[in-house]
């Protein structure tokens, strides 16, 4: 082996995402095992690997752990209140309709305090990609329960384990007119990273469910273990059954995960429905709003 | 800059205070708007919504009113002029929102067509007892403008003024209305497109790699970046430095939210709109805005028929509140009446600001309709006692 001169900067390699990242603001607030970074990670390679001129990504957060995922992404990035990074992506979405607008937030954020949002922009079609990374909890607050806790899975307010029926995503996102659903978990980054790439391509509602570990609070709650613990768990408990029938995709505590892609039907989305219904009603006297948007400097 | 001539519906129209809204939401530039059904607002986006698809802009009917603002705040972010459109309990929802653009420093348009509260209170009738919530129905400390429109008339030309001081301060502005402006016709004249004047955010010059999205150099408003541009900024309702990013520091607070305070409190000579009648020679002064400012005016004309020197001073920007004028108003009369159809809000801040040099006097009005004319005299005679 022939040995060669080592600048520090090839002994300290650059982060494959680093381009994407925001490296000044590493570290991060998120814990070891946690699987944030990890999504993080695959949307940043789905981005890169999309060909998308990345001037014209944005990505939208809500509030709580993955709330802060837009603040890390070297894109135009907002962090918005709890709840409402959908509706204030669909401002974005609908004010520049060139924009490709991503949303990544957590479970509570997105259908807890923000479910009636989801499911009408779910409705409505409106083109966002939904990254919705659920570790069945209340991480940033301190592990209290989510409308995601599995029944039985204890949580800081639920001390003595959950006994609400908790939300099967996948089927909340299908039966509200999604055209895309998929769920992966942090486990599973190479298809995770590829049903992102292909999300990326669609257009419409589309809507990708991460399970992901919180070993802090969940794991720690519950005697799962480190987050390394939970990733083993994910390998042998994680079936993969594409196109299956939303409606068993509730997930049991510590029971099996089905993971795949259950829904890509496309639709129209609410701009397509929007041109095509005023040009048939109003004909020539529709203006449509160019695709660079109705800017002030017009 | 002058308006964009396809908002803009010259003419001499027959209009209400909602209809007229919209034409000047339209005539400014707005080509964005969400909002959610609530009475006695409606009339605004069911005018937009008809104009709208033969100009380019958006209306979007969203879920809730949290929705709405929120989208609105979103949309701005693309370089478009937005508004909502709302009542009372709207209005309550929306304030999360409406914090979220304060901190942003997010130009945006909200028109609160007030009604009689609390909660439900009376959607159908009139109110104006929302405007200390307009002050202070966020959490946090921040300053915003509210503008209060008397007339139809009025409704046009300060929701040109909304979007334009919007745009400089690069912070929401309230048109707050009441249900009688809202609902009432009379003559609206829209002048040609060419002699509105309309301004619009100041867009950065820099380049990507040397721009900040809260730096601020010779004025104490940063320069915008329109999403989609290059810029890769990021912008969050947390305490932010220069560079957006979040820094949770007492010594970044005070940086951050001084300016957000300062930006409006130092230029409130530019921002504030007022007017009076018969103040030169006037012993006591009526202050009043929104509709109740004619009722008020109908009121200083029978007074002073009867002998009485009474002025008259309208409110039009009510917040930020013009403290220099109500104070030296207070120095030179002996007493200071304030109708106002709530159980007194605005007089709180008109006593605060006569800080004893004159006897202030509320004239409440519970909500419903607007004041007895009599009334308002009575309190003059009485002050003057």
């Amino acid at each position: 082996m022939t040995e060669t001169a080592r600048s520090p900067s090839a002994s300290t390699p650059e982060h494959p995402s680093a381009p994407l990242l925001r490296m000044e603001r590493i570290p991060h607030v998120w814990c070891p095992g946690c699987g944030i970074g990890t999504v993080v990670k695959c949307f940043a390679t789905a981005l890169e690997r999309s060909g998308l001129d990345l001037d014209k990504v944005s990505v939208v957060s809500g509030i709580g752990c993955s709330g802060r995922v837009a603040g890390y992404m070297r894109l135009d990035g907002f962090h918005t209140t709890h709840g409402r990074a959908i509706p204030f992506a669909t401002g974005l979405k609908l004010g520049r309709p060139e924009l490709q607008v991503t949303v990544v937030s957590g479970d509570g954020d997105l259908v807890g305090i923000g479910g009636n949002h989801f499911i009408h922009a779910a409705r409505r079609n409106v083109d966002l990609l939904v990254i919705l990374i659920n570790n069945f909890i209340y991480g940033m607050t301190g592990g209290q329960n989510a409308p995601t806790t599995p029944q039985e899975a204890r949580s800081s307010t639920m001390p003595f384990g959950n006994f609400e029926q908790p939300f099967n995503l996948p089927h909340l996102a299908a039966s509200s007119g999604a055209p895309y659903v998929a769920r992966w978990t942090c486990l599973h980054i190479r298809r995770l990273t590829w049903a992102i790439e292909e999300a990326l391509e669609r257009k419409g509602f589309r809507f990708i469910e991460v399970i992901a570990p919180c070993p802090t609070l969940y794991s720690r709650l519950n005697k799962l273990g480190t987050g390394l613990s939970e990733m083993r768990f994910y390998h042998d408990n994680a079936k993969i059954c594409h196109g299956a029938d939303t409606r068993d995709l509730g997930v049991g505590f510590h029971q099996e995960i089905v993971c795949g892609k259950f829904i890509d039907e496309p639709r129209p989305t609410f701009l397509e429905l929007k041109d095509r219904h005023y040009e048939k009603q109003l004909g020539d006297k529709y203006v449509p709003l160019p695709d660079e948007g109705g800017m002030i400097h017009a | 800059m002058k308006a964009n001539p396809a908002g803009v519906l010259t003419g001499a129209h027959f209009l209400d205070g909602d209809y007229a809204c919209g034409e000047g939401a339209m005539a400014a530039g707005c080509r964005f708007v969400a909002g959610y059904p609530i009475t006695p607002s409606t009339e605004v986006v069911e005018r937009i919504s008809r104009r709208f698809p033969t100009m380019g802009g958006t209306f979007v009917q969203m879920e809730d009113e949290l929705a709405s603002m929120a989208a609105v705040v979103g949309a701005s972010w693309t370089g478009t002029k937005c508004m909502t459109v709302t009542s009372g309990p709207g209005f309550s929802l929306m304030m999360e929102n409406i914090g979220l653009a304060v901190m942003m420093e997010t130009p945006c348009v909200v028109v609160n067509v007030q009604r009689g509260g609390p909660s439900t209170g009376l959607p159908t009738m009139v109110g104006q007892a929302d405007v200390m919530q307009a002050r202070w129905g966020s959490h946090g400390d921040y300053e915003i403008i509210a503008l209060c429109p008397q007339s139809p008339q009025e409704a046009f030309d300060l929701t040109i003024e909304a979007f334009n001081l919007s745009e400089v301060y690069r912070v929401p502005v309230f048109l707050l209305m009441d249900e009688c402006v809202g609902h009432m016709t009379e003559k609206v004249v829209i002048p040609a497109a060419d002699r509105i004047d309309v301004i619009s955010r100041q867009i950065t010059d820099k380049p990507p790699n040397e721009y900040l999205p809260y730096e601020v150099k010779d004025r104490p408003v940063p320069d915008f970046a329109r999403a989609g541009e290059g810029y890769r900024f990021h912008s969050t309702g947390l305490t932010h430095d220069k560079r957006g990013y979040p820094e949770m520091s007492s010594e970044c607070q005070e940086v951050c939210v001084r300016r957000l305070l300062d930006k409006i409190l130092d230029n409130v000579d530019e921002i504030i709109r007022y007017e009076g009648e018969h103040l030169d020679d006037a012993e006591v002064a009526v202050i009043a805005y929104g509709i109740t400012a004619r009722v008020a005016r109908m009121a200083v004309q029978e007074a002073r028929q009867q002998g009485i020197k009474v002025g008259f001073f309208r409110l039009i920007t009510l917040w930020p509140f013009p403290e220099n004028k109500i104070r030296a108003l207070a120095a030179r009369v002996r007493g200071l009446v304030v109708p106002e159809i709530n159980y007194g809000q605005i007089v709180l801040e008109v006593e605060r600001c006569a800080a004893g040099q004159a006897k202030t006097l509320s004239v409440p009005h519970g909500g419903g309709s607007v004041h007895d004319p009599k009334v308002i005299i009575q309190a003059i005679a009485e002050v003057l006692r």
